[in-house]
């Protein structure tokens, strides 16, 4: 079959388990194609013999009559997750040549399944960027039209979706990782409640924010991956949430209680906050969702206005306590232990300053900079706790929000995709467009985002769907019962 | 407020950064047009309002909790040191600290 690359991560298990392929031949097929098109700058590193030998393990578990959702199906991490067989640079040069000694948790619970690792995929440096031109190791292309971004900080992870490189990849989001890249390609991505997928080995951020998350073209896929990837670490991940594991496929295709056939969201209220339909969203953003929306009413959804009065405050509050979390997190990068030393210094401390200075690129610096002016003394209460204080409310104001919904929708980010290099010079421009995912991700609700159609010069719209604490089911119901009446999510870039 | 060129190197020695005269020039123009857009915080009325450090801190059946105080991880110095930049003995090498 030579046109593996084609199918999404259900059809392509269910073509291995009936023999009609192998992972084998699955794994070698994405890996001559990612390589092919390898001037996208989708994929880090590669590991032929470790994805060949996972694969052969796959091949021998379904000869002996195993079957599983994933088990032989090729998948792709972002480079944030730790990897014992693949080098980890969290799109740093700071770890260059790094090799842990461990699997992430995600990606451990991945391959149990029987899931196979193509290689490591691009992300801004330390998933700090929305246009993943913030990676040590060159910017990545949008496969709709290569002369834009393709979003970030998971932009290696979304094109490999979009462009046919891998079925379905890992993704995190700090503060719209997955859902805004998502969006910029044209795939579906699910950002899960803050704490329902292990943080163990993935890179930390910031670590009240940072959460893991499946990205493929179907919701459907990504119910398969992220049934796989939540659920309770208890000994590894402090906040990792004591609930156990759900199967997320068992609500797809089936209507809402009370619900029929041919209107099977009958009964679900969508609040649309007012905030995210206003003058700062593109008219050719507004179009797309709102017609995504009136197909949700044929689905017998019902639309309410709500407020999330907070919106335009969750930019400074976001990048307040993002980065002093950041500049906590990365102390750990002194060259001692791991990551890049400077070759020549005069003392210890100017070996850390050098080392640091060297390793981290401008964007990583910077935040680490307003992290720790924000924490040092004189200013931690004017600007962190604040931030933390309002952090709350903003949380309040989403519950206030879901007294009169089910779940909440509205744009992802306020434009389409732009163009590599439009806003790199201009650090509080790339901060003003994440205005729509930053709150969710400060309350540490599900969120997702999914193909709504096209906008300005033919470039993917993505719907932002958002559902209250452990919702994963529903909303991904919610985004299936959509793409069963759309074909948006099935579309792909010309050339791929 | 801005901020000005001596808190920049105030920040970067906190910060363990190294940062050149133009490099420094740059961050103090990109960090005062950071906090134009954080000053909106200031008109916050957050009287008795409780900080949140973390989200789920307000499901009211999450708690966080503390593992039992055992070591649970096996001892693999040697895959553990493989990338470190400096390494003897099993030991961590750093520059003098001490005369």
């Amino acid at each position: 079959m030579n046109e593996l690359h084609t199918l999404g991560v259900s059809e392509l298990a269910s073509a291995i388990a009936d023999k009609k392929t192998s992972s084998v031949e699955a794994a070698q097929h994405l890996l001559a194609r990612a390589k092919q098109h390898s001037g996208l700058g989708a994929y880090l590193s590669f590991n032929e013999e470790a994805t060949l030998a996972q694969a052969r393990a796959a091949d021998a578990r379904i000869a002996a009559g195993e079957r599983a959702p994933l088990l032989g199906v090729p998948l792709a991490h972002k480079d944030i997750f730790v990897t014992k067989d693949f080098a980890t640079t969290a799109g740093s040069r700071m770890l260059a040549g790094y090799q842990s000694p461990f699997d992430a948790t995600v990606v451990q619970r991945l391959a149990a399944q029987g899931a196979v690792t193509l290689g490591k995929l691009n992300c801004d440096e330390f998933a700090m960027g929305g246009s993943n031109e913030n990676s040590a190791f060159g910017a990545v292309r949008n496969p709709w039209d290569t002369a834009r971004v393709p979003g970030g900080s998971s932009g290696g992870s979304a094109v490999a979706v979009a462009a046919r490189l891998a079925p379905a990849v890992t993704g995190t989001d700090t503060g719209g990782s997955i859902r805004q890249p998502a969006s910029f390609c044209g795939i579906t991505g699910i950002k899960p409640t803050y704490g329902r997928c292990s943080r163990y080995g993935m890179v930390a951020f910031a670590s009240s924010l940072d959460q893991a998350g499946p990205m493929a073209r179907s919701a459907a896929d990504c119910a398969v991956l992220l049934s796989a990837m939540a659920g309770p670490d208890i000994d590894r991940d402090s906040t990792s949430l004591d609930h156990p594991a759900e199967d997320y496929t068992v609500l797809l295709g089936q209507p809402r209680e009370g619900a029929t056939a041919a209107q099977p969201l009958k009964g679900l209220r969508i609040g649309l906050p007012k905030e995210f339909f206003g003058e700062g969203c593109a008219p050719d953003v507004i179009a797309t969702v709102r017609a995504a929306l009136a197909e949700y009413e044929k689905l017998g959804a019902t639309l309410v206005e709500v407020s999330l009065p907070r919106t335009e405050l969750s930019i400074p509050v976001y990048y307040v306590i993002a980065p002093a979390e950041a500049s906590s997190n990365l102390s750990r990068f002194d060259g001692v232990k791991f990551g890049h030393r400077a070759a020549k210094y005069d003392d210890l401390t100017d070996m850390y300053k050098k080392s640091r200075s060297e390793g981290f690129g401008p964007e990583v610096q910077r935040r680490i900079m307003i992290g720790t002016y924000v924490l040092s003394h004189g200013y931690y209460d004017a600007y962190y706790l604040q931030a933390q204080k309002i952090r709350r409310l903003i949380a309040q104001d989403f519950q206030a929000a879901f007294a009169q919904c089910d779940l909440i929708a509205g744009p992802v980010a306020p434009t389409v995709a732009w163009k590599l290099g439009e806003k790199s010079n201009d650090p509080v421009a790339n901060y003003l467009a994440d205005i729509y995912t930053l709150s969710t991700s400060l309350a540490g609700l599900p969120g997702m985002s999914v193909p709504a159609g096209f906008g300005a010069g033919g470039l993917p719209v993505g719907l932002q769907l958002v559902g209250n604490y452990f919702q994963e089911g529903p909303l991904l119901q919610a985004a299936h019962a959509f793409q069963q009446a759309t074909d948006w999510h099935t579309r792909a870039p010309q050339g791929y | 407020m801005s901020l000005t060129q001596s808190d920049i190197g105030r920040i970067a020695n906190l910060a363990r950064l190294e940062l050149s005269g133009a490099q420094s020039e740059t961050m103090l123009t990109q960090l005062n047009g950071f906090f134009d857009i954080v000053e909106q915080m200031n008109a916050v009325d957050t009287t008795g309002v409780e900080p949140l450090a973390h989200p789920t801190a307000v499901i009211d059946h999450v708690s966080l909790r503390l593992r039992p105080d055992v070591a649970s991880e096996p001892n693999d110095r040697e895959a553990n040191q493989k990338s470190a930049p400096a390494v003897e003995r099993g030991l961590f090498l750093v520059p003098k600290v001490i005369e």
